[in-house]
């Protein structure tokens, strides 16, 4: 398991009831705290033992490797990988486009791609608590097939978590691409959370109108592409804001926090991709430009 | 001549204290604030920066004081212009009552309870910096123009004439439309992407994507303005251009920046809104300044959360 933010230790934690699993993290606290147990609370109560370092040579011969950083810190995680790991397959599970291609840069690694749904939040370096136990999609890419998907699918779930394997990941991506772009770009520049907002239609200044035409756009886009969505953005929208939880997305996190976000490899992914098929995204381009101006303003 | 400012904020008090010098103008300045009422009524309205004033109007927030006026000036925030022109309304049977608020819709809505209205923008600025004391930041014209044929020109001049002796130049012109669309234009392609951002005005325009974004609601802008036969005094690009000087405002925020930082309810209804609103009627698509409106009304709604 490479990376132990919330997602990483919801993996590390369930993983470690049915395997072995080795934690590379940055910090040597980080990792001496998950060498003392590693707890999980909310959705499930457990403490695993799992064995953690913050030098990538001690990962010795893992068959499987999960790369669950965010996607701003994956490229310099990828550097570090580079060389190591032969015997083993490498899963990104990274918002937005692009995380096999930057991993596939430092490695001949087979690849799995994978997004998840589940979400957690950390409440210290060896204790999360399980959230939203959402699955995780998993399909083939570079040197793997649906078999490989699968396999490591029944891994996951054997172990506690929800995993669902795909032929093909593309459908899956792009609706959980069209649905982050959307959600979390107006989550981060209007400060709400998900929640019913996201749906309201009463008034013409209501959110729902806006949170619409971004799906309609990010739909386009895929058509174009010739995805056909696993999932309508739109309904993932409405499911989740009848949730009755208040999710904060990361997006909304990382502003808050005055962090970078992943508004490249998410808003920016989508807005790329629709230049590159000559479709007009005015609304996603204005939210990219606006998240964008907005990390400017805390960060230089 | 009898005139009543209603809302004595910044700008309402530069019109009040200025009016009230002349020997022929009789002020009555309405204002909710009972503290900046009582030091008005005690010490006077002061004004200090860019003119040097002190005016005695007579100050009150009880509407039913307030006698039959000539001309009405209505200078409080647009979202306030409704219950504040239904309390005042019968001061101004006999009289003609003129907006310098900002933002779109402000004359339909003094039009529901008065007969003759003004259509009014005006560029100077301050802010209260006490009760009774207004800094005076910068100076500016004011240009009025009927609201529709109800109004007389005459009427119109009159007043321009009384604001001009007091040292608040204005002109009265036919169709006023064109500088109310050129600021309403200016402040709602440029303050709420400040306020959604952080970024101050000169830091929004050096970043071309994001000064694209403005163009792009600008040109939303002046089709809804060039639908309805507008014609815009100046061009605002331009003017979003100028301001972003360091010389001139280029480490201003916006003042949607500013409410969004205390918290305040935003002008975005009569700004983005209003141009969203006008568009509808006239058969213009405004896609981005509904985008824009829908994300700050998000913004005020994140603050009602827990």
């Amino acid at each position: 398991m490479a990376g132990a933010g919330a997602i990483g230790s919801l993996y590390a934690g369930h993983l470690a009831q049915v395997a072995e699993v080795t934690v590379l993290t940055r910090r040597e606290e980080h990792a001496a705290a998950l060498r003392g147990g590693l707890r999980v609370s909310g959705r499930a109560e457990l403490t695993a033992t799992v064995r953690a370092t913050t030098d990538a040579d001690e990962l010795g011969d893992a068959e499987l490797a999960i790369l669950a950083c965010k996607g701003t810190d994956l490229e310099p995680l990828a550097a570090r990988l580079a060389g190591k790991l032969s015997g083993a397959t490498v899963m990104t599970v990274q918002n937005g486009l692009g995380a096999e291609e930057i991993v596939a840069r430092h490695g001949e690694w087979p690849l799995l791609s994978a997004v998840t749904f589940m979400s957690g939040t950390r409440h210290g370096d060896a204790h999360v608590e399980y959230v939203l136990d959402t699955a995780t999609w998993i399909g083939p890419n570079r040197g793997t097939t649906e078999a490989d998907a699968q396999r490591v699918a029944e891994l996951i779930e054997s172990s506690g978590l929800k995993a669902q394997a795909f032929p093909d990941l593309r459908p899956a991506q792009w609706s959980k691409l069209i649905f982050n772009a959307t959600v979390n770009g107006v989550a981060a520049l209007t400060g709400l959370p998900h929640d019913f907002h996201f749906a309201q239609f009463a008034q013409l200044s209501d959110l729902g109108h806006l949170v619409h035409d971004l799906v309609d756009e990010g739909r386009a886009v895929a058509t174009a592409a010739r995805i056909e969505l696993h999932d309508d953005p739109w309904e993932m929208n409405v499911l989740a804001t009848q949730r009755g939880h208040r999710h904060f997305p990361s997006m909304l996190e990382d502003v808050e926090a005055h962090r970078p976000t992943e508004v490249e490899t998410i808003n920016g992914a989508l807005v790329r991709e629709a230049r590159r098929h000559a479709v007009g995204v005015p609304l996603h381009t204005a939210v990219y430009r606006l998240v964008k101006a907005k990390e400017a303003s805390y960060s230089e | 001549m009898r005139i009543c400012v209603v809302g004595c904020g910044a700008v309402g008090s530069l019109f009040a204290a200025n009016l009230a010098r002349l020997e022929d103008v009789e002020v009555w300045a309405f204002d909710l604030n009972s503290e900046h009422v009582d030091a008005i009524n005690r010490d006077g309205l002061r004004l200090s920066g860019a003119g040097d004033v002190v005016g005695h109007p007579r100050a009150t927030a009880d509407a039913a004081e307030l006698p039959p006026c000539d001309f009405g000036i209505v200078a409080t925030k647009a979202m306030h212009t409704e219950p504040a022109i239904a309390a005042t309304a019968h001061a101004f049977k006999d009289g003609c009552v003129a907006t310098v608020q900002n933002g779109l819709g402000n004359e339909e809505t003094l039009a529901r309870h008065v007969e003759r209205v003004i259509r009014g923008t005006t560029f100077p600025a301050g802010k209260i910096v006490a009760p009774g004391h207004v800094q005076w930041d910068v100076k500016g014209d004011t240009t009025l123009g009927p609201y529709d044929e109800r109004t007389p020109l005459a009427e119109v001049e009159r007043l321009a004439d009384a604001c001009t002796r007091a040292g608040m130049p204005a002109h009265a012109v036919a169709d006023a439309r064109g500088p109310q669309w050129r600021k309403v234009i200016f402040n709602a392609s440029t303050n709420p992407i400040g306020a959604l951002t952080g970024l101050t005005h000169g830091r929004v325009c050096e970043r071309s994507d994001l000064r694209a974004l403005v163009s792009g609601l600008v040109d939303e802008g002046k089709a809804v303005a060039a639908a309805q036969g507008i014609v815009l005094d100046a061009d605002p690009e331009e003017l979003i251009d100028h301001a972003a000087k360091p010389e001139v405002a280029y480490g201003h925020k916006a003042s949607m920046l500013q409410d969004v930082e205390a918290r305040r309810t935003t002008e975005i209804d009569y700004l983005n809104g209003g141009i969203v609103r006008f568009g509808r009627e006239h058969g213009v698509p405004t896609p981005l300044n509904e985008a824009i409106w829908a994300l700050v009304k998000g913004v005020e709604a994140a603050w009602t959360q827990s």
